[in-house]
C-alpha cells in the first residue's frame, strides 16, 4: 500500500514523515520518527502510556492515525522539558518519587502538564479524575497526585 | 560492619534517583524501545481453544508469504526432560516451561503458544499467523479449581500422579501435589475451643498487570554467540532459562537488562526470549518480539485463584487454640502454584498451639500462573483475616485486641518449623492502636476494616561492584534489575559507607557478562541481599583506600582511618598528614597498585520477615453494590527505610494492587474456556479516581542481619487489603464477603441472598 506523506510539527519543530494509512500516531512516533518516549501499554486507549498533545488536546496516540497529524502540532514527553531545564511536573515527579518503574511516567507527565495548562489550581479530585485515563500499577497514585499538586504550586509561583 | 546504631548521613534521606531524569524525559530505554540493524519482527500464534490436541501444523503457506523469513513450532526446540528448576521465583520444571513457551502435543489453555513467525514487518508477521494451518482436536476443558479436582474432570496431563500422598495414586489427575503442615494436635485443640468460626472463601486469578508488555530483542550469531535485550526481573534468569530451553551453554548468552516497566513477579520467567532466539537462529537476523496487551492477559501468568476452607477455635478470652485450613490453588496449565507459601503465610502471624494446613496444587486450562507479589500470601490471608474478623465479632472483642492477644513474637514457633526472631509484628499492632485513623470514630455511613499480613522475605545470591574512578567519583554496579528505585538505595548505601555525598555515586544495573551472578529481583530481596553485597564491596574499597593512603604517606595501613570520605592519620603517632580524599587517592592509584575496585558476591541469609496491618474505611452503595474506599492507612515494619519515599511507594502501590484484587480484578471465562476480558477496559485495575491517598506508616524494627537493618518491603503491602476491605464491607452491610472480587454484582448478590 502506498505510504502517505505527512507534514506536521513535533515538539516545536517542523517534521515530515511517510506512514502507512493504517499506522497509528504511536507507531509512527516510535517506529518511523524514532521518538520512543511514548509507550505502548495496551494499544486500545485504556492505559494512557502513549499520551501526547495534539494541537494542545490530550490524546492517546494509539487511537490517532499518523496521517491525522497532518498540519497539526504534536507534543510528546520528549518535548516537555525546555532544553536541559525540566518542566515543574517532571521536577516534582522526581522530588516526590512519583515513579517506580517509570513506564507510565511519560504519559502521566504529558497528561499532568495538560491539566495544569488548562487548570492551574486543580483540586485533588480534579487531578484524580483527569489522570483516570493514565494507569499506574506501581505507585498507587498517591505520590503522583502530590507531585501534580506541588508542580501546580510552582507554576503558580507559590513555591519553588 | 553494622551501621544500625550509627549516625547515618545518607541512608534514610530522600535523594532523587539516579535514573530519574531519563524516566521523566522519555529517554529511558525499555525492552520495546530498541532496534537492531536488519532486524525482523516475531509474532506468536496462540491456541483459540482451552484444551485441544494438536493434530498437525502446516506452516507452508505462511512460509511462502513475501517477507516471512521463518516459522518455528515445538519441533524447533529440544524435548526437555522433567527437571526441577531453581532459576525463577517459585516452583518450576524445565520441561513444563518449554511446553509453556511452545505447546507440545496439546494446547492447554486459550492463548497457549503453538507457533511463531519472523517477518520483515509486524504486519506481515501477523498476516503470516493467519496462514498457519493448525488442526486441533478440541478436548473437554476445565477452568474452576474445585471442578478440576472432581473425579470426572478432564485430565490435562496423563502423567500427573498426585505427589505428597501415599500410596501413589493409580490414576492420573489434575492434582499435582498435596502439602501438609501440622503443629500440635488440632483435634485435641478444637476440643478445648469455646468459640468456633468456619468459612469457605474463594479468590479469582488476578494479573500482575504491569503496564509494559513483555518484549525482547535477540540476536543469534553464526558463531553461536547470543545477545538478548529484554525486560525481566532477572537477566541471569533469562540467560539460564534460554540456555536450558534451547540446549545452549550459558556462557554463549549475554543478557542485557532493559529498563523494566513493572513486573510484580510476572517477569520472573520467560515467554518470548527463547522463541526470539530460535527465530534468530533460523533466519540469521536479529528478532524483536513484543506482546500485545491481549497476549499478556491470555498468554502470561496471573496468580492463582483459590478455594479455601477455614475453621478457627478460640477460648472466650480470645486465645486461638486451633486452626484447620484447606487451600486449593489453581496452578494454571502446569504444576507450580504458590501453594507452599499459601500454606505457610496466613498463620505465620499468630502464635497458635494447634494447626493443620493442607494445600492442593491443581492444574486447569488457564495460563500457567506466575509469581505475583508475596505469592500465595494474599490469598491465604484473605481467608484467615476474614475469619478472624468474624471470630472477633463472635467473641465480642475488638479485632485489634484479638490480634494483639495472639500475635507472633520473637520465639514463637510457626507451623512450618521456623521460630520467629527479630520480628516487629507487636510494634506494628502498637502503631495501629495509636494511629489517628484507628482512634478516630468511624464516620456515619461508613465502616472500618482491619487486616494484617506477613511475608518471609528472602535473601540469596547477589553480586555488586564498586569502582573508584580516576577522578575520585564512584561507579557502583549490581546484577539486580531496578523495578522501583533500587539504584537509588544501592547508591545511598555505597555513599554512606564511603562517607561521601550520594551524587558522587552513579549506580547501574550491569549485564550478565559484566557482573557476577545475581538472582532475580523478587521476594523483596534486592535491598536486603544486593544491598548487603554493595555495602561489603564499598567496605572493601574503603580498606583499599586506607592502604593506598598509607602507601602515599609511607605509614602502616592500620594507622589510617576513614571518615567523611577522607583518609586521616589514625592518631598523632601515625604522623601529621593532610587528609586525602577520594580524588587525591585516585590520582595516585597508578603508582600505588592500580585501579581501586571491589566486587563482592554473597549468598545473603537472614532476610527478616515483614509484617503489616492495614486499616480502611469504606462506604457501600447498597443500590449499585459499589464500594468506595474513603480512607486507607498501611502500617508496616520495614526494618530500616533506606530511601523512605520508595519504601512508602512500595507500600502504597502494593495496597492499591490489593484494592484492585479486592474490588474489581478477575479473569472472566466463557463456556468455551476463553477469557472474555483481556484488556484494561474490562479487566479493571484501579485508576486514580478510584483511590484516596494511601497513608504509609513506616515502623522500623531493625533487621540485625542487614548492615543497615533493612528488611524487604515490597510484598507485605499486598497481603492485607482484601480482608481489610472485606471486613469493612461486612461491617457496613452486616453480610459476610467470602468471595473475591467484591465487585458490584458480587455485593448485590450477597445482599440479596441475605435479604438486605
Amino acid at each position: 500500500m502506498a505510504k502517505s506523506y505527512v507534514s506536521t510539527t513535533i515538539n516545536g519543530e517542523s517534521a515530515e514523515y511517510l506512514c502507512e494509512p493504517q499506522q497509528t500516531l504511536l507507531d509512527v512516533l516510535r517506529d518511523v520518527v524514532g521518538l520512543t518516549g511514548s509507550k505502548e501499554g495496551c494499544a486500545s486507549g485504556d492505559c494512557g502510556a502513549c499520551s501526547v498533545l495534539l494541537d494542545g488536546t490530550l490524546v492517546c496516540s494509539c487511537l490517532v492515525l499518523g496521517v491525522e497529524a497532518e498540519g497539526k502540532s504534536i507534543l510528546t514527553v520528549e518535548g516537555v522539558a525546555q532544553g536541559d531545564k525540566l518542566h515543574p511536573v517532571q521536577q516534582k515527579f522526581l522530588e516526590h518519587a512519583a515513579l517506580q518503574c517509570g513506564f507510565c511516567t511519560p504519559g502521566l507527565i504529558v497528561a499532568s502538564k495538560a491539566l495544569l495548562d488548562s487548570n492551574p489550581n486543580p483540586t485533588e479530585t480534579e487531578i484524580r479524575y483527569w489522570l483516570a485515563g493514565n494507569l499506574c500499577r506501581c505507585t498507587g497514585y498517591d505520590k503522583i497526585v502530590r507531585a501534580v499538586q506541588d508542580a501546580g504550586a510552582v507554576m503558580r509561583g507559590e513555591t519553588v | 560492619m553494622n551501621y544500625i546504631d550509627s549516625n547515618l548521613k545518607v541512608v534514610g534521606t530522600r535523594p532523587i534517583r539516579p535514573d530519574g531524569v531519563d524516566k521523566v524525559t522519555g529517554r529511558a530505554i525499555y525492552a520495546a524501545d530498541t532496534r537492531a540493524s536488519g532486524m525482523l519482527w516475531g509474532k506468536i500464534l496462540r491456541s483459540p481453544h482451552a484444551h485441544a490436541r494438536i493434530v498437525s501444523i502446516d506452516t507452508s503457506k505462511a512460509e511462502k508469504l513475501a517477507g516471512v523469513r521463518a516459522v518455528v513450532t515445538s519441533a524447533d526446540f529440544p524435548n526437555i526432560a522433567s527437571e526441577e528448576a531453581f532459576v525463577g521465583e517459585g516452583p518450576m520444571n524445565f520441561r513444563d516451561l518449554s511446553a509453556n513457551i511452545m505447546a507440545r502435543g496439546k494446547a492447554l489453555y486459550e492463548g497457549h503458544a503453538v507457533a511463531a513467525v519472523a517477518a520483515t514487518t509486524q504486519a506481515i508477521a501477523e498476516d503470516a499467523l493467519a496462514l498457519i494451518d493448525v488442526k486441533y482436536e478440541v478436548l473437554p476443558h476445565v477452568i474452576d479449581v474445585d471442578e478440576a479436582m472432581a473425579d470426572n474432570a478432564p485430565v490435562l496431563h496423563d502423567d500427573m500422579f498426585t505427589s505428597g500422598v501415599t500410596p501413589k495414586p493409580a490414576k492420573a489427575s489434575n492434582i499435582a501435589k498435596v502439602v501438609t503442615f501440622k503443629k500440635g494436635d488440632v483435634e485435641a485443640g478444637f476440643k478445648t475451643a469455646e468459640v468456633i468460626v468456619e468459612g469457605t472463601y474463594t479468590t479469582k486469578p488476578v494479573h500482575q498487570a504491569y503496564i509494559e508488555p513483555h518484549a525482547c530483542l535477540a540476536t543469534y550469531g553464526s558463531d553461536g554467540q547470543i545477545t538478548i535485550h529484554s525486560s525481566s526481573q532477572g537477566h541471569f534468569m533469562v540467560r539460564a532459562y534460554t540456555a536450558k530451553l534451547l540446549g545452549m551453554d550459558i556462557a554463549n548468552i549475554r543478557c542485557t537488562p532493559a529498563e523494566i516497566g513493572g513486573g510484580f513477579g510476572g517477569k520472573t520467567l520467560v515467554y518470548l526470549e527463547p522463541v526470539a532466539v530460535a527465530l534468530s537462529r533460523k533466519t540469521g537476523k536479529s528478532v524483536k518480539m513484543q506482546m500485545t496487551r491481549e497476549e499478556v492477559f491470555r498468554g502470561s501468568g496471573p496468580t492463582s485463584g483459590a478455594s479455601m476452607d477455614v475453621k478457627i477455635g478460640a477460648k472466650k478470652d480470645g486465645t486461638i487454640v486451633a486452626v484447620n485450613q484447606i487451600l486449593k490453588f489453581q496452578a494454571g496449565a502446569f504444576a507450580g502454584s504458590p501453594i507452599g507459601p499459601g500454606c505457610m503465610c496466613g498463620l505465620a502471624l499468630y502464635d497458635i498451639e494447634h494447626i493443620n494446613v493442607v494445600g492442593y496444587d491443581v492444574v486447569s486450562n488457564r495460563p500457567k500462573v506466575a509469581a505475583y507479589r508475596a505469592p500465595g500470601a494474599p490469598i491465604t490471608s484473605f481467608a484467615i483475616e476474614s475469619a478472624l474478623d468474624e471470630l472477633a465479632d463472635k467473641l465480642g472483642m475488638d479485632p485489634l485486641t484479638l490480634r494483639e492477644k495472639n500475635a507472633a513474637r520473637n520465639g514463637s514457633k510457626t507451623h512450618y518449623g521456623v521460630t520467629h526472631s527479630n520480628i516487629g509484628f507487636e510494634q506494628v499492632l502498637a502503631a495501629v492502636k495509636t494511629h489517628p485513623h484507628w482512634k478516630t470514630p468511624v464516620k456515619t455511613g461508613q465502616a472500618r476494616g482491619l487486616a494484617c499480613g506477613f511475608w518471609f522475605n528472602i535473601g540469596g545470591e547477589s553480586s555488586a561492584n564498586v569502582h573508584i574512578n580516576e577522578d575520585g567519583s564512584v561507579s557502583a554496579a549490581t546484577g539486580s534489575p531496578d523495578v522501583g528505585g533500587s539504584r537509588a538505595s544501592m547508591g545511598m548505601m555505597v555513599a554512606e559507607v564511603l562517607g561521601i555525598s550520594v551524587d558522587k555515586v552513579r549506580t547501574t544495573v550491569a549485564d550478565t557478562a559484566s557482573i557476577g551472578f545475581t538472582f532475580l529481583t523478587g521476594g523483596s530481596r534486592v535491598t536486603f541481599a544486593t544491598g548487603m553485597a554493595v555495602t561489603q564491596a564499598a567496605e572493601k574499597v574503603v580498606d583499599e583506600l586506607k592502604k593506598r593512603a598509607a602507601m602515599i604517606w609511607e605509614i602502616q595501613a592500620d594507622a589510617v582511618e576513614w571518615r567523611d570520605g577522607k583518609a586521616f592519620p589514625a592518631g598523632s603517632n601515625a604522623g601529621a598528614f593532610e587528609p586525602l580524599d577520594l580524588a587525591a587517592i585516585a590520582l595516585k592509584a597508578g603508582r600505588t597498585g592500580g585501579p581501586i575496585n571491589a566486587e563482592v558476591s554473597v549468598n545473603a541469609q537472614g532476610a527478616g520477615a515483614g509484617f503489616g496491618a492495614h486499616i480502611c474505611d469504606v462506604s457501600v452503595d447498597k443500590e449499585t453494590g459499589a464500594v468506595t474506599i474513603e480512607r486507607y492507612t498501611a502500617i508496616q515494619d520495614v526494618g530500616k527505610a533506606i530511601h523512605p519515599s520508595y519504601v512508602e511507594g512500595q507500600i502504597q502501590g502494593g495496597a492499591v494492587q490489593g484494592i484492585g484484587w479486592a474490588l474489581n480484578e478477575e479473569y472472566i471465562y466463557n463456556d468455551k474456556g476463553q477469557m472474555e476480558n483481556p484488556g484494561f477496559l474490562d479487566y479493571r485495575c484501579p485508576v486514580a479516581s478510584d483511590i484516596p491517598m494511601i497513608e504509609a506508616v513506616l515502623v522500623e524494627v531493625p533487621n540485625p542481619r542487614h548492615p543497615f537493618g533493612a528488611r524487604g518491603v515490597g510484598e507485605v503491602p499486598i497481603v492485607p487489603p482484601m480482608a481489610a476491605i472485606g471486613n469493612a464491607i461486612r461491617r457496613a452491610t452486616g453480610v459476610s464477603m467470602p468471595h473475591l472480587p467484591m465487585s458490584p454484582p458480587t455485593i448485590l448478590a450477597a445482599l440479596s441472598a441475605a435479604g438486605k
